[in-house]
């Protein structure tokens, strides 16, 4: 036993502690109950058996990941250790549920529950004991597996179960692309059959880790990086064009909020992002945006002007950047969380100003704004969301163009020396009052171009479509994609804005996914998931001082 | 006429009077040392000088030019950098993207490469850690990177706010000797400091500053020897 010399079994009950913990609250809420009937891939696993099974398998994953080199299979030990740990936990649980009654206190350990835990059958406790032993030793052997072949297996999985989930949206869009028969070959009553997993899932895997060879790329004809980027941007651009064709209505839909939250997430990028001013009350520009295109444009009594969106368009870029320099002026003196208050308080009063009896008469108080008329090009009223797609790209394109120009430029460094040290950029000779001023001043214009094309896009605006959650939403997307960063931004808007809407059928857990996303996300990976390079730098400066020794 | 020129400033932190009708001047090519100890009002001056503090009473003049209407960031386009307390580099960014930050009034690229290449002699320790981001520097690498960084906007004359803070012994004299270096090549020099017997030791003339006032000022050799002085920031009884 040679092999069991100086194995560590310290943090063993930490891990089988929250393990057990995490398995035990899925059930108790009522997920496992909730996803018992619905197949990821037909016939083979639910969504219920992920959820129970999937925390055994990690968290021994990470406990077998902690064994020292050469003494691999010290890490099979403690997966076998943790997957009996939570095993017994598990069906003591079961037992206890059969036994007594808890119901009056869980009301969701229902007999369903305890159905699906145990597998359908009668003494389904042994099965489900075995199960979870059996998921904690695949996630223990996935340690012992080289890095390259894990990886390939896990982006593999990832991406089929990714597909699972979402398989009622692609079932739809395969039929009205390539008739029923070739969708319901492959997905059948919302879940993937098992050979086309199988295939998505060796295709994903086997490219995967050929990539990581480096053995894709050489295939083809060899390219100059120039030449590499142009055909490259050719091919995005005319991916993007063909979209909304390929997505039909509802994912076109989703892609345009998504759209417009990118077009926020840019602006409020620039702000938070660049030059490191804390702003929390975002959506105040956006809602001036929005009213500035309904006042303008409406042909209800509300309507001030009824000009065509195209010309007012600017103009609400226009009024929203404006009331950014205005907001601007009296917290320059301010820095980090006052700054933060302060703006918060200035949302909630454009908010509550749009309530107001006060502007009632103006802006139509909680009844809101209707009859704002979508764009038109020539004849054509852009009406379905294939259309309005269009004209958000044409705002998102124009401004990616712009912050990347801008970061680039020597306002990008003066903003970046402002966040640093404003003492140090004021002594360099950076005018702080302008620099500060040009942050928020662009950054409400892109919120406002947001705010314009959302009130044309939803043809009428109330005041509650602009509450503190949207601010909230948009740093937080940020963040989570990686502040400072372009791409980051757009990685953020599609998974906090564009998988909640695409996860509907999941009801209220997908925010309970969102909250454990952001949770994870700030603990392990707080740079985002594309952050820039300076930012990395910052969040990481210790480890390489580490290294550097 | 005095390069630098302090006339009677009174700086207050709202209620409280920092500064006490402060004069002291600053000829071409000086090293002038201003000392005094902890809350005696070396960094207020210097702030007030620099123009981040806006006295209430009293004028600062370069050259003859009242600096009053000038915001802080303009002094650099007057010839004025100021290395503040702290060392105050851009911890995030490499040790050669600070020093052309530095260089944020230079729109002469050839001329922003020359400097480099110089402050990249004058610091071989930061030429080899060119990469490297500023904030893992040691604490003397720092200072140094402060200093560069300051240099390139080619100041006439340079603000040091207390180089010696935090450093050990033998650094603060490789950081005296690089003063005085930097002086020798044309570079007017205020320094406060709290080590008086170094600050003294190159400069060529001294102000003692005391809860906001200056209570003595002399050739930097003379205030070594004066007794006030021994006793109270030397150390000698």
């Amino acid at each position: 036993m040679s092999f069991l010399k100086n194995l560590d079994l310290r943090k063993l009950p930490m891990q089988l502690l929250v393990a057990s913990i995490i398995t035990l609250s899925v059930s108790a809420i009522g997920m496992v109950e909730l996803f018992g009937g619905r197949f990821v891939i037909t016939g083979l696993f639910t969504m219920a058996q992920i959820l129970f099974l999937g925390p055994t398998a990690f968290f021994a994953y990470r406990a077998a990941q902690e064994a020292p080199a050469g003494k691999k299979w010290q890490g099979m030990i403690k997966a076998l250790l943790l997957g009996v740990g939570v095993g017994l936990v598990m069906v003591v649980f079961v037992w206890l549920a059969q036994n007594l009654d808890v119901r009056s206190i869980f009301i969701n350990i229902s007999p369903r529950l305890i159905n699906i835990l145990t597998f359908e059958h009668a003494g389904g406790a042994t099965t489900l004991f075995i199960a979870l032993v059996l998921s904690a030793l695949a996630g223990g052997a996935l340690a012992l597996v080289p890095d390259k072949l894990r990886n390939a297996l896990l982006v593999g999985a990832g991406v089929t179960l990714l597909v699972g989930l979402l398989s009622e949206i692609l079932a739809e869009r395969l039929r009205s692309l390539f008739g029923s028969q070739l969708s319901s070959a492959i997905i059948a009553s919302k879940a993937l059959q098992v050979v086309p997993a199988a295939v998505l899932f060796l295709l994903v895997a086997g490219i995967s880790y050929m990539r990581q060879s480096g053995r894709i790329g050489k295939v083809g004809p060899t390219l100059k990086p120039s030449q590499t980027k142009i055909v490259r941007t050719a091919l995005i651009s005319l991916l993007l064009l063909v979209l909304p064709m390929l997505l039909g209505s509802y994912l076109t839909e989703v892609t345009n909020n998504i759209g417009l939250f990118f077009l926020m997430g840019l602006g409020l990028n620039i702000v938070v992002g660049l030059a490191g001013l804390l702003d929390l009350g975002y959506v105040a520009f956006f809602a001036i945006g929005a009213y500035t295109m309904a006042a303008l444009t409406s042909t209800g009594h509300l309507g001030l002007a009824g000009i065509s969106f195209w010309v007012a368009l600017p103009i609400c870029v226009a009024v929203a950047a404006m009331a950014g320099f205005i907001l601007g002026m009296p917290v320059l003196r301010m820095r980090g969380d006052y700054l933060a208050i302060v703006t918060l308080g200035f949302g909630e009063i454009i908010r509550i100003l749009a309530l107001s009896d006060l502007m009632k008469p103006y802006i139509g108080g909680a009844q809101g704004i209707l009859n704002i008329p979508k764009p038109m090009v020539g004849e054509l009223a852009l009406i379905r969301p294939e259309q309005m797609y269009y004209v958000i790209l044409i705002g998102v394109a124009i401004a990616m163009f712009m912050s990347t120009r801008v970061r680039d430029s020597q306002i990008g460094r003066r903003w970046m020396a402002m966040r640093e040290d404003e003492d140090v950029a004021e002594a360099m000779g950076i005018n702080l009052v302008n620099t500060k001023l040009l942050a928020f001043t662009i950054g409400a214009g892109f919120s406002g171009l947001a705010g314009a094309i959302f009130a044309s896009k939803l043809g009428s605006i109330f005041p509650h479509s602009f509450n503190l959650l949207i601010s909230i939403n948009v740093l937080s997307l940020i963040i989570v994609g990686g502040l400072g960063s372009i791409p980051g931004t757009l990685v953020g808007a599609i998974i906090l804005v564009g998988l909640p809407e695409l996860l509907r059928e999941f009801a209220e857990f997908r925010w309970l996914a969102y909250g454990v996303l952001l949770v994870t996300m700030m603990l392990n990976r707080p740079e985002g998931f594309i952050p820039s390079e300076v930012i990395k730098r910052e969040l990481h400066a210790g480890d390489e001082a580490e290294q550097a020794g | 006429m005095a390069m630098l020129e302090v006339n009677n400033i009174h700086t207050y932190y709202d209620k409280i009077h920092a500064l006490k009708g402060v004069s002291l001047h600053v000829d071409q090519g000086e090293i002038v040392t201003l000392i005094g100890g902890n809350g005696a009002g070396k960094t207020t001056t210097l702030r007030t000088i620099s123009g981040l503090l806006k006295p209430r009473e009293g004028s600062v003049k370069l050259n003859g030019e009242d600096l009053a209407k000038y915001p802080a960031h303009e002094l650099v386009y007057k010839g004025v950098s100021m290395v503040p307390e702290g060392r105050g580099v851009f911890a995030k960014l490499t040790v050669e993207e600070n020093i052309e930050m530095g260089a944020y009034i230079d729109n002469d690229k050839a001329r922003i490469e020359r400097n480099k290449e110089s402050a990249f002699t004058r610091f071989p320790r930061l030429k080899e850690r060119r990469k490297q981001v500023a904030g893992t520097l040691s604490g003397g690498e720092q200072q140094m990177l402060a200093i560069a960084r300051a240099l390139m906007a080619q100041p006439k004359l340079l603000l040091l706010d207390e180089p010696s803070m935090g450093l050990a012994p033998i650094l603060v004299d490789g950081i005296f000797d690089t003063i005085k270096e930097i002086n020798q090549d044309g570079t007017t020099v205020l320094l406060v400091e709290q080590n008086a017997s170094m600050a003294l030791a190159i400069a060529h003339r001294g102000y003692v500053l005391q809860t906001g006032e200056i209570v003595l000022s002399d050739k930097a050799d003379k205030l070594a020897k004066n007794e006030t002085v021994q006793k109270a920031y030397l150390g000698i009884d």
